[in-house]
């Protein structure tokens, strides 16, 4: 059987159970792809080997009866998700060689529900960026391109490995991981499904930090119910991280009724941004008609802060990875610089972290390191704080009037090209986060849904926030705005 | 608030960074724009709001105080750069 790859989650789970088809056949399926995509750049290692063992041990237990959703799925993992045994680089050159003794939460649960996984993913150093050209690996290409052109584009980022593996067929879904919009900017970029959940629904440990706060993964999938499944596989409280949630996890596949009748959806004022792209206008317009047509009543509503979101944003993901990129010393893992004579300790902490840190995250480690310092503590941390506070009140208000869920755009463009946005102001390549950032700072859950082309062929999202730990309900929206679009394009196998 | 070549290079030292003398002037002014853009939060009246300082209203987990792990020396020091005797070893700190 051919082109087993191209399969769903929720296809391949009953194909399995129907014995049509076994996890090995998938994983080589996979494995192949994965093989023949070396110019999309999306794989930072592979290990089809070790995927077939993780295959046949599934095959077994599904022969056994009794397997769960996920048994015997071939799966690629973002790089920031420590792996046993097996290259955790957060794409950063100063973990260069580095192979956790230990399994991320993760990945530990998928395993344990008999996942399988393929290899590494591509993604922005330390997941600090909108197009995963900080990479110490080199940029991912996009699967996608502009009609007539070949122009390499961007898949996003910073889980842009994982949007392009998905949406190249190069596995069948993957891990994210999301502190500003970096799971949902991509899957906008690639025309896929991204899961950002409440903030504490899935534990962070054994997850490289970019900015506790913020930071949350899910999933990366073709579909809506994909991630539902993805997602229920991942959550759960967690005592090794103490901001994880003692909460009981849902079964989000089972919310999936593509019933909103009554349901209430906001349309934020604040999101309808000057010079704004007609399409991303209309591509909203549309998702809002849809919506209402299913039965949803349609809202205005207003979220005073937003415009307040990315400075603040700005100020708090820096200063707490200053803090938590503070561990790469040279001492422990990873990269260290050599010395000359008479050179010291604190030369080799210096040029250790001058040479393995990529541009981008040494701006960012700087900029935090001068917001927390003395003099400047209150007028920019603390200052920052209190905004956030003022940003997620704003949802309280609009979630207090019995709204459910809210529709954004998930991005202000389409994939720009490879190269393009290089010699550009750092501050404009922040912009890309407008419309998710906000989700970060409330700790709101949000899921970027494919919802149309551009003129040039591309694709775009929309975005639903949800209340927190209303996953369900905000899959559910997501399902029946997946079912009114009916979204089937695939990029052109051009790799 | 503004910085000059000298205040860049003390940012650079607290991050541990090593930034070459004439890379400074250039770096001022990429932490200038940067600065300039978050200049925006001044607009906002935060007057009597706390600030946050976790997102989900929780209080933190405490658990009991014992010995949960550990004999694990190999596999701490296993990615070390340097490690010599069951240590990490680094450059000589005190003469």
């Amino acid at each position: 059987m051919s082109e087993l790859n191209t399969l769903t989650i929720a296809d391949a789970r009953d194909k399995l159970r129907a014995k049509e088809i076994s996890s090995v056949e998938l994983t080589e399926a996979c494995n192949a792809a994965v093989a023949a995509s070396d110019a999309l750049n999306a794989y930072s290692v592979k290990t089809p080997e070790a995927a077939l063992d993780q295959a046949a041990a599934a095959d077994a237990r599904i022969a056994a009866g009794d397997a769960p959703d996920m048994c015997g799925i071939p799966l690629g993992i973002k790089d920031l998700f420590c792996t046993k045994g097996v290259e955790s680089q957060a794409a950063s050159n100063i973990l260069s060689g580095f192979k956790p003794e230990y399994e991320s939460t993760v990945t530990a649960k998928l395993w344990d529900a008999g996942a399988v996984m393929l290899g590494k993913l591509n993604m922005d150093e330390f997941a600090m960026g909108s197009s995963n050209e900080t990479s110490a690996y080199g940029p991912v290409v996009s699967p996608w391109r502009r009609d007539g052109s070949d122009t390499a584009l961007t898949p996003g980022g910073s889980s842009g490995g994982s949007a392009a593996a998905v949406s190249g067929d190069l596995c069948l879904a993957a891990t994210g991981t999301d502190t500003g919009g970096s799971i949902r900017q991509p899957a906008a970029f690639t025309g896929i499904v991204g899961v950002k959940p409440t903030y504490g629904r899935v534990s962070r440990w054994g997850t490289i930090a970019f900015a506790s706060s913020l930071d949350q993964a899910g999933p990366m999938t073709k579909t809506v119910r994909d991630s539902a499944i993805f997602l229920s596989a991942i959550s759960g409280h967690d005592a090794k991280d103490s901001t994880s949630a003692d909460l009981a996890v849902p079964d989000f596949e089972a919310a999936l009724t593509g019933d909103i009748r009554g349901k209430k959806i906001g349309i934020p004022k604040e999101y309808r941004l000057d010079g704004m792209p007609d399409e991303i206008e209309k591509l909203w317009a549309q998702g809002t008609d849809m919506l209402r047509d299913a039965g949803a009543e349609i809202v205005d509503v207003s979220l005073p802060h937003t415009k307040y979101a990315l400075p603040a944003y700005y100020v708090l993901a820096p200063a707490e990875a200053s803090s938590n990129l503070a561990r790469y010393d040279g001492v422990k893992y990873g990269h260290r610089a050599k010395l000359e004579a008479g050179e010291g300790i604190h030369e080799m902490y210096a040029r250790t972290r001058a040479e393995g840190f990529g541009p981008e995250v040494q701006r960012r480690v700087m900029i935090g390191a001068y917001v927390l310092s003395a003099g400047f503590y209150d007028a920019y941390y603390r200052k920052a704080q209190r905004v956030r506070t003022l940003i997620k009140k704003d949802f309280e208000d609009v979630y207090a009037t019995g709204v459910d869920a809210i529709l954004t755009p998930a991005t202000p463009s389409a994939a720009f090209g490879l190269g393009e946005m290089k010699d550009v102001d750092p501050v404009k390549m922040y912009l890309n986060d407008v419309f998710t950032v906000t989700v970060n700072l409330a700790g709101l859950p949000g899921v970027s849904v494919p919802a149309g082309l551009d003129a040039q062929g591309l694709p775009l999202g929309l975005q639903l926030i949800g209340k927190p730990w209303e996953e369900a309900d905000m899959l559910n929206t997501a399902y029946a705005l997946e079912q009114s679009v009916g979204f089937v394009s695939k990029a052109a196998k051009w790799w | 608030m503004s910085i000059d070549k000298e205040t860049a290079r003390r940012v650079a030292h607290l991050a541990r960074i090593e930034v070459a003398d004439d890379q400074l002037e250039h770096l001022a002014g990429e932490l200038n724009g940067i600065l300039g853009f978050m200049e925006q939060l001044n607009e906002v009246d935060v007057d009597g709001v706390e600030p946050m300082t976790s997102v989900t209203p929780m209080r933190l987990p405490r658990r009991a105080d014992v010995v949960t792990d550990g004999d694990q020396q190999a596999a701490v020091l296993k990615n070390a750069p340097d490690a010599r005797e069951g240590f990490f070893a680094v450059p000589k700190v005190v003469e």
